[in-house]
């Protein structure tokens, strides 16, 4: 295999082209070759969530992810979900809720929940502690996470 | 009610309600920022080789390739750096202790898995890492007493030869004569109680950058640190640098619970290369760094007797307390923090004549121990909590009983203890009381003497206990320690738009204090809340500032805030009287709107500051003064805060799985400035301590190996392991204290744990099983039942 790579990918609707070394991590691709400081870096082996983001549609860890793996993808991150003055709606229902405090891990859990209201039923609490169970929090006791993510289901209703 | 009274303002206040935070639009959308956001041009990133040994003289360092790896820039061991700093020294006025000096890379021999020993500074850290591999130390490996008990004895090996022993700390209290009193005593209980060692596992890990200013010759570190200012007051004295020409900023920081709250190795490295190399340096700690060589936790064994008379009330508690320290007495709270508190907070909230408890403090060669969360008090907790419930077991009698017959009641207050500590008035009684109403107690019990009639495993389990907050000048925060943490100082400023900056010497790293803070100074100056910038985490700000720790920020920051904004809002309405025309007295602010009672007229804030700083002679120069004022608060003595949690289990008997079903807090934090976020306190702090009583455990091998490197072996609860938690705030009598405010951030971790102990046993009764130490995992129960059933049937 080649010590370097061309790959182009589209990140919060950007397609981006760069050369990077073939052992990257997508997640330090993120945060430094592209500037998206807003994905976190929690524990590098894919335990705390806390780097999660939107690969193709769905969750994945980012430190656990080659940047040359995401050649051809489509990438979300935290960056996309919404600005300062116009929050998205999970962003909204973690301010609502006081679903974060240090925010350091709030990242992961707004991607991880952005997956899981597109493909999830999240009825019941416990259904939305399963889901959620992939993110550690060290801050908030999850409580007032699960009310977000109860808010949120609701509002979305049942998945079709 | 007699006549109106104006200086009694009837307007809604902003404290006591649910604001939203202000910190929250930035960290939700990923513009936060952390260190290991800020990326200077030029920034050098360090790697560490760090010892494989737990203690071993270093004979040689081989380098080899490591120069040639592309991109490494330098590389230094100890005698590289050592003119460039003095070690860091936590000084403590007890006697018989000896102060380890603290140093960015070990020197001449190593002393725990994980100490630093040579540093690789390269363009990235990939580069750096890389060369790591081609470094080798050449290792003597020296005798080792791996468990306190062992390092204790005379004669185990030194790791520290100039102290002359590893027992550095060594302390009594005592009242009364406690031998006597056990020995005459119809009902005596007791136990060996362990509360193993934790890390404390904030999510962003430790991290440095510093800045050396080659014109200014000055530094300003970045740093995820919660004691900004006494982190810069000592990097002042290590590095002989001034005040002007030091700083150090704290930006986002993504939580600490202790672990962000001492000196670090790197954190004083970063410094000394960044000055030596004239470029920026950052140290970002991996996840497996920062569970080898973060300050840890706890670490006690605490062997304890209490006597009981037939009625169930406390006659006397012996203890011997046993803290294993670490290799280094950490900076600056020294190794006295955790185990002399425990000593020092056993008595818990109980009315109790008769006390002695000892304590020492040994090196062992692992991480130092700092603070967590709770400090002392999860500890003393756990085992007092579960000699009350073994003396209640032995006298038959309920473990709510037995509480409510020795909780200090109202008329007591204040309550001098046995160790010394003395209680204000708080909601002692009334959060025992208040937690069996919220869950319904009788019908709780009723619940588990069914469950238990069909076999099944299911307890209940209380804990109460209290803790001082926002301490004063009076004592340190750690014993002995002579620096200042009892005062905190505001300083408030409106500028000529009407802008309100409000600066500390705290530094808030998830607690909110930007919110809480601002809600504060809001009511107190009149102004809008939005209008508020709160400033913190950063030592330039206020002449002396510390930073955030030991549940102080609401009450030494929030009382600075009142005194500062009063201040400021005096100058406010003299101008404004001025301008309008009409007495001070008269006047009143609210919403950033100044009212003349008697009149219609108004300004407002930025009318004001306009016309006062820029509208020349609006009002005459002898008159003018700026809108301006710096006050510090000292609460002198602290504050208790009191109360009582419940948890109830059950066992799952094939797998020995631990599930909290319910769990209960009430609690009296005084004043509260903000519910949402108090009950947010609450929570993340109940979930830790569930960590310490079920999951979290630090194991060092018997060669002082670490066995828990990768949270898929240090297990911290996960939203699914969590139960609902419920809370009821109870208010007392309000503290003399400005604000009538309590700190309140640690409480959940010092009941959690020996609430669940209590009700783990509960469960296991019918067993006859006592646990004594935790967390209780499913091997360490499946052990007590093996051998529960073991001695039943032999």
């Amino acid at each position: 295999m080649e010590d370097r790579a061309t790959i182009t990918l589209t990140v919060n609707g950007l397609t981006q082209t760069r050369a990077v070394d073939a052992r990257l991590l997508l997640s330090d691709f993120l945060r430094h070759d592209l500037g998206l400081t807003g994905t976190h870096v929690g524990c590098e082996h894919g335990v705390c969530g806390a780097c999660t983001i939107l690969l193709d549609g769905r969750s994945a860890r980012s430190c656990l992810t080659l940047a040359i793996q995401a050649d051809g993808a489509t990438i979300e991150t935290v960056e996309g979900l919404g600005r300062m003055g116009d929050l998205g709606r999970v962003q909204q229902a973690f301010r609502d809720h006081h679903g974060l405090q240090c925010g350091f891990c709030t990242p992961g859990f707004l991607m991880t929940i952005t997956d899981m209201l597109r493909h999830h039923p999240l009825e019941t609490d416990d259904q939305i502690r399963e889901a959620l169970s992939g993110n550690i929090c060290r801050c908030t006791g999850y409580q007032h996470i699960v009310d977000a993510v109860r808010e949120l289901a609701r509002a979305r209703g049942p998945l079709t | 009610m007699t006549a109106f009274d104006a200086s009694v303002e009837m307007r809604p206040k902003l404290v006591g309600q649910r604001i939203k935070r202000t910190e929250d639009p930035r960290l939700l959308t990923g513009s936060g920022r952390y260190v290991d956001d800020m990326n200077p041009q030029g920034v050098l990133h360090v790697a560490l080789l760090r010892s494989d040994q737990p203690h071993a003289r270093i004979r040689s360092i081989d380098v080899g390739e490591a120069f040639a790896v592309p991109g490494v820039v330098a590389i230094f061991d100890a005698g590289d750096i050592a003119g460039d700093f003095k070690p860091a020294i936590p000084t403590s006025r007890m006697k018989g202790y000896y102060a380890t000096p603290f140093r960015p890379l070990a020197e001449g021999k190593v002393r725990y898995v994980g100490e630093p020993v040579v540093a690789v500074v390269a363009e990235s850290r990939y580069a750096a890492e890389d060369a790591l591999e081609l470094i080798s130390i050449d290792y003597e490996p020296l005798p080792v007493a791996v468990s306190k008990d062992e390092a204790a004895v005379d004669g185990a090996p030194l790791l520290h030869e100039e102290a002359g022993t590893n027992v550095i700390i060594s302390r009594t209290f005592a009242r009364g004569d406690v031998d006597a009193v056990i020995a005459a005593a119809p009902v005596v209980v007791k136990g060996r109680f362990r509360m193993t060692r934790k890390t404390p596992m904030p999510m962003e890990t430790r991290s440095y950058l510093a800045e050396w200013d080659r014109r200014r010759q000055a530094l300003t570190l970045h740093s995820s640190t919660n004691i900004p200012g006494i982190i810069c007051d000592v990097l002042g004295t290590c590095l002989d640098l001034p005040g002007n020409r030091i700083r150090v900023v704290a930006p986002d920081v993504g939580g600490s619970f202790g672990g962000k709250g001492s000196l670090n190795h790197e954190e004083m490295l970063v410094c000394v290369l960044a000055r030596k190399l004239e470029r920026p340096v950052k140290f970002v700690a991996d996840r497996m760094e920062d569970l080898t060589a973060m300050s840890q936790a706890f670490d006690e064994t605490i062997e304890a007797e209490l006597a009981v008379d037939a009625d169930g009330h406390l006659l006397g508690l012996k203890a011997d307390v046993i803290g294993d320290i670490g290799a280094y007495s950490i900076y600056p709270w020294t190794g006295a923090l955790e185990p002399v508190q425990v000593v020092s907070f056993l008595p818990g909230p109980y009315r109790m004549e008769h006390y002695r408890g000892r304590v020492r403090g040994v090196l062992t060669p692992k991480p130092p121990t700092g603070p967590y969360r709770g400090v002392g008090r999860p500890s003393s907790t756990f085992a007092m909590e579960r000699l009350m419930d073994m003396a209640a077991r032995k006298l038959g009698m309920d473990p709510a009983e037995i509480r409510r017959r020795n909780l200090v009641t109202a008329e007591e207050f204040p309550y001098r203890t046995g160790s010394g500590i003395i209680w204000d008035r708080s909601a002692f009684q009334e959060c025992l009381q208040g937690v069996c109403d919220l869950v319904d107690y009788p019908a709780l019990v009723r619940q588990r003497d069914a469950a238990r009639a069909e076999g099944r495993w299911v307890g209940i389990g209380f804990a109460s206990y209290a803790e001082l907050t926002g301490i004063g000048s009076r004592i340190a925060v750690a014993p002995g320690m002579p620096i200042n943490t009892g005062t905190e100082t505001a300083s408030i400023r409106i500028d000529a738009t009407g802008a309100v900056t409000a600066a500390f010497g705290i530094s808030s790293h998830g607690q909110g204090l930007e919110t809480t803070l601002a809600q504060v100074v809001a009511d107190e100056l009149g102004c809008r809340m939005e209008d508020i910038e709160i400033q913190h985490g950063d030592s330039a700000l206020v002449p002396m500032g510390t930073g955030t720790y030991a549940s102080r920020s609401a009450v030494l920051g929030g009382g600075a805030a009142t005194k500062t904004a009063r201040v400021v809002k005096t100058k406010v309405l003299k101008a404004a009287a001025f301008l309008m025309d009409v007495p001070a007295e008269d006047l009143e602010a609210e919403g950033g709107v100044i009212r003349a009672r008697s009149s219609n007229a108004t300004m407002t804030f930025r009318e004001v500051a306009h016309a006062v700083y820029a509208q020349m002679g609006r009002i005459p120069h002898e008159q003018r003064e700026d809108l301006v004022g710096s006050e510090s608060y000292d609460p002198y003595l602290g504050t208790a805060c009191a109360s009582t949690h419940l948890a109830m289990v059950e066992i799952d008997p094939a797998t020995f799985a631990v599930t909290v079903t319910r769990f209960a807090v009430a609690e009296d934090c005084g004043r509260i400035i903000n519910p949402l976020i108090v009950d947010g306190q609450v929570h993340g702090a109940v979930a830790q301590g569930i960590g310490a009583a079920l999951l979290e455990e630090v194991v060092h091998d018997d060669g002082g190996q670490l066995l828990t490197a990768s949270l898929a072996d240090y297990l911290v609860p996960i939203a699914s392991t969590m139960p609902q938690i419920e809370i009821l705030h109870v208010e007392a009598e309000l503290p003399n204290n400005i604000g009538g405010f309590r700190g309140m951030g640690e409480g959940g971790t010092i009941g959690a744990p020996a609430a669940i102990a209590n009700a783990v046993s509960d469960a296991l009764a019918p067993l006859g099983i006592e646990v004594d130490t935790l967390p209780v995992a499913p091997d360490r129960l499946f052990r007590l039942v093996q051998a529960a059933r073991a001695s039943a049937s032999g």
